[in-house]
């Protein structure tokens, strides 16, 4: 049952995570915001996404989703509580350390999707080796073979300006997967995306979803969140598990 | 459970097995990808890029153009003088003590009455020869021996002037003929006149045999010398041969305008040479009697043209360049401003804030050494132009040069050091809201 080297590990005790280990693992994680008075965005979060995971978190805005998506990510620290990212914890590393984190292990999917215009794709999924040590040399061939896996090998060297918005997504989808992340974090993916292209999008998650990829996507569209395997809810800065009843009305 | 296959087919899970910190190696960026991403982003807006080098092309062209049209003006007129100058040496009869000679105010002739002939011996020598003002305070010269129509003559000056002084002048004969050894031999009271002494006294034309007077003493006019490469005094005055001179009116008064001098016209670079014999040469028994002025060195003179507006000059071409370096330091400011959302995703990508900051500084940098590389070509172009244009030799000095781009390109770096500094403080969680 056990991998073979845990038996030389003697200090890890009891809490020997079984394999496979969370990718993500928060434990009462709080946010705070220190500005008078003091603001909770965050209340202790407990969220445990196992490898090959498809995971939706949705909620309206001023949920606490977007300081959720920090902490995930790595661009902000909880105030108090644990987050391990494939089995390291982050709340130790010094911010270099969680910056290369950052970069090698979780891919982001962006709602406005981020794409420099004056760089063709090919060169846009490239930019996501440019500070992990990748040679050069590998970067075209590497750009190439991700950009084929979301449908775009015909369009290698397009300008982000004369794609449409899902090639646009679909690029921006080959830079988050092209160093093999553990997590594939993606923020309202499919926000400026009509629903044909949104549809087509979402049923790339799924298959990027089936080859064993972790996905966790963060939006407010109950459409979305209901293609995921499990969801997750956040309101008033509390994640709860399931999809809370609906509110109001307003997506 | 999880069979070692599915692991082979997932790098990404194959990493989270061994996860320590070694695990997670710091974030690099290479100084080939740095240069290429500045160069990039250069090239992304090639029209705010030019008009942004603008500033450090014109202050880093001033300040090379300004440099070498100095050095070469300096150089061309350095050039001029150091001809002339190479080839003249001044011997002055320094004399004894004045103490020595309270009889008289004349002083000895120091000079010996075959001077010209025992400094045209030297090797190097082309021509010299003694002349000193006739001993009059203010001398009447007239066209004719009434002493009342001396008026035209006021101001015109008398020169004992030797045959040799007449050929180390090199003057340039308009009508007539100069006196020569036969003349001083005999002590003839011959004269040549001076261009603009010859238009005064209204002596046009020689063919009548004219005569001038000095003091009554009548001389006959037997030549007009329109120009002289040396002594441009003498242009001003009757010239008359030393011995004629020395026998109607004696020796030279004492006092520094009235000394006997010698001229001595040497070949190109024997000048030091020539100042150096000639003393002793002239005088073996008693060289200290004389003494022989060497050349000015040209490299002062040089420094002394190099001198005031240079100095302006080169003020406007700082300016040039800290308004350049403002031009930068706003174009990088607001480009960080504008690629917020690009530094936000770079952050995400994994690059540390010094990335980002490198990546922005490397553009500044870029951009002014850019500049400065353009800004040197134009400036030597100029230089270069200009002085074909005037016939000069352009000549650039290496230290102003070599030098310029690095100018552009420390321009550049300082006109960086903000906004890179203002990108690597964007915060990434911020920039990727927009």
């Amino acid at each position: 049952m056990t991998p073979a080297q845990a038996p030389h590990e003697p200090l890890q005790g009891p809490e020997v995570p079984v394999p496979p280990a969370p990718v993500i693992r928060m434990r009462g994680v709080t946010r705070t915001f220190p500005s008078p008075p003091p603001v909770t965005a965050l209340r202790s979060c407990e969220l445990t996404v196992l490898p090959g995971e498809y995971v939706a978190v949705v909620g309206p805005s001023g949920s606490g989703k977007s300081t959720f998506l920090n902490l995930l990510g790595l661009l902000d620290r909880p105030s108090s509580g644990t987050y391990e990212l494939d089995g390291i914890d982050t709340g130790t590393l010094a911010e270099s350390r969680r910056t290369a984190l950052r970069g090698q292990r979780i891919g982001f999917v962006f709602q406005s999707f981020h794409l420099l215009p004056h760089r063709t794709a090919a060169e846009n999924v490239a930019l996501a080796q440019l500070y992990n040590r990748t040679p050069r040399g590998g970067r075209r061939a590497a750009a190439r073979d991700v950009l084929q896996r979301v449908g775009l090998g015909h369009r290698l060297d397009a300008l982000p300006t004369r794609m449409s918005g899902g090639e646009r997504q679909r690029v921006a989808i080959a830079r988050a997967l092209v160093n093999e992340p553990s997590l594939l974090l993606c923020d309202e993916p499919t926000g400026n995306l009509d629903s044909v292209t949104a549809d087509r999008v979402m049923t790339l998650f799924e298959e990027l979803h089936a080859t064993g990829l972790t996905l966790l996507v963060i939006t407010h569209d109950r459409d979305v969140a209901a293609r995921a395997g499990r969801t997750v809810t956040i309101r008033d800065g509390v994640l709860r598990p399931g999809v809370a009843a609906p509110s109001g009305g307003r997506a | 459970m999880i069979p070692r296959t599915w692991r082979a087919r997932r790098p990404w899970r194959a990493r989270a097995a061994g996860a320590t910190r070694s695990a997670v190696p710091h974030s690099r960026l290479s100084l080939v990808d740095l240069l290429a991403e500045a160069l990039s982003g250069l090239i992304q807006r090639p029209g705010r890029s030019t008009l942004t080098l603008l500033g450090t092309v014109l202050g880093v062209g001033a300040f090379v153009a300004v440099l070498g049209l100095t050095s070469t003006a300096a150089g061309q007129i350095g050039h001029s003088f150091s001809l002339l100058q190479d080839t003249t040496v001044n011997v002055a009869d320094v004399g004894p003590p004045p103490a020595a000679e309270a009889d008289t105010n004349r002083g000895p002739m120091d000079f010996p009455a075959d001077a010209d002939a025992r400094v045209g011996r030297l090797n190097g020598a082309l021509a010299a020869g003694v002349y000193w003002p006739a001993p009059f305070q203010q001398p009447r010269v007239s066209a004719s021996a009434d002493p009342s129509g001396a008026a035209a003559g006021q101001g015109l000056s008398v020169y004992a002037m030797s045959p040799g002084a007449l050929q180390a002048v090199q003057a340039t004969v308009s009508a007539g003929v100069l006196y020569n050894d036969f003349h001083q031999q005999r002590d003839l009271r011959v004269a040549v006149l001076g261009a603009a002494a010859a238009q005064r006294l209204g002596i046009t034309r020689l063919d009548a045999q004219p005569a001038v007077f000095v003091n009554g003493t009548g001389f006959t006019v037997i030549g007009i010398i329109s120009d002289t490469q040396r002594l441009p005094q003498s242009l001003l005055g009757v010239l008359v041969p030393s011995s004629t001179a020395q026998h109607l009116w004696g020796n030279p008064l004492q006092g520094d305008a009235f000394k006997a001098r010698m001229v001595i016209a040497t070949r190109t670079g024997a000048a030091d040479l020539i100042a150096h014999q000639a003393a002793m040469a002239l005088r073996p028994d008693d060289p200290s009697l004389l003494s022989a002025a060497a050349p000015p060195d040209p490299a002062s003179l040089r420094d002394a043209v190099a001198g005031d507006l240079t100095g302006l000059f080169l003020l406007l071409a700082a300016i040039c360049l800290v308004i350049g370096a403002v031009g930068i330091a706003n174009t990088t400011l607001v480009a960080v401003l504008e690629r917020t959302g690009e530094i936000g995703l770079r952050r995400s990508l994994g690059a540390r804030p010094r990335h980002i900051a490198a990546q922005f500084l490397t553009e500044s940098t870029v951009l002014g050494t850019l500049g400065g590389l353009i800004g040197t070509a134009l400036g030597v172009a100029t230089v270069v132009l200009v002085a074909v244009g005037r016939d000069w030799t352009a000549v650039l000095q290496p230290w102003t040069v070599v030098p310029a781009p690095f100018a552009g390109s420390v321009v550049g770096l300082l006109a960086g050091l903000y906004p890179s500094l203002r990108a690597a403080w964007v915060e990434p969680a911020e920039a990727l809201r927009r």
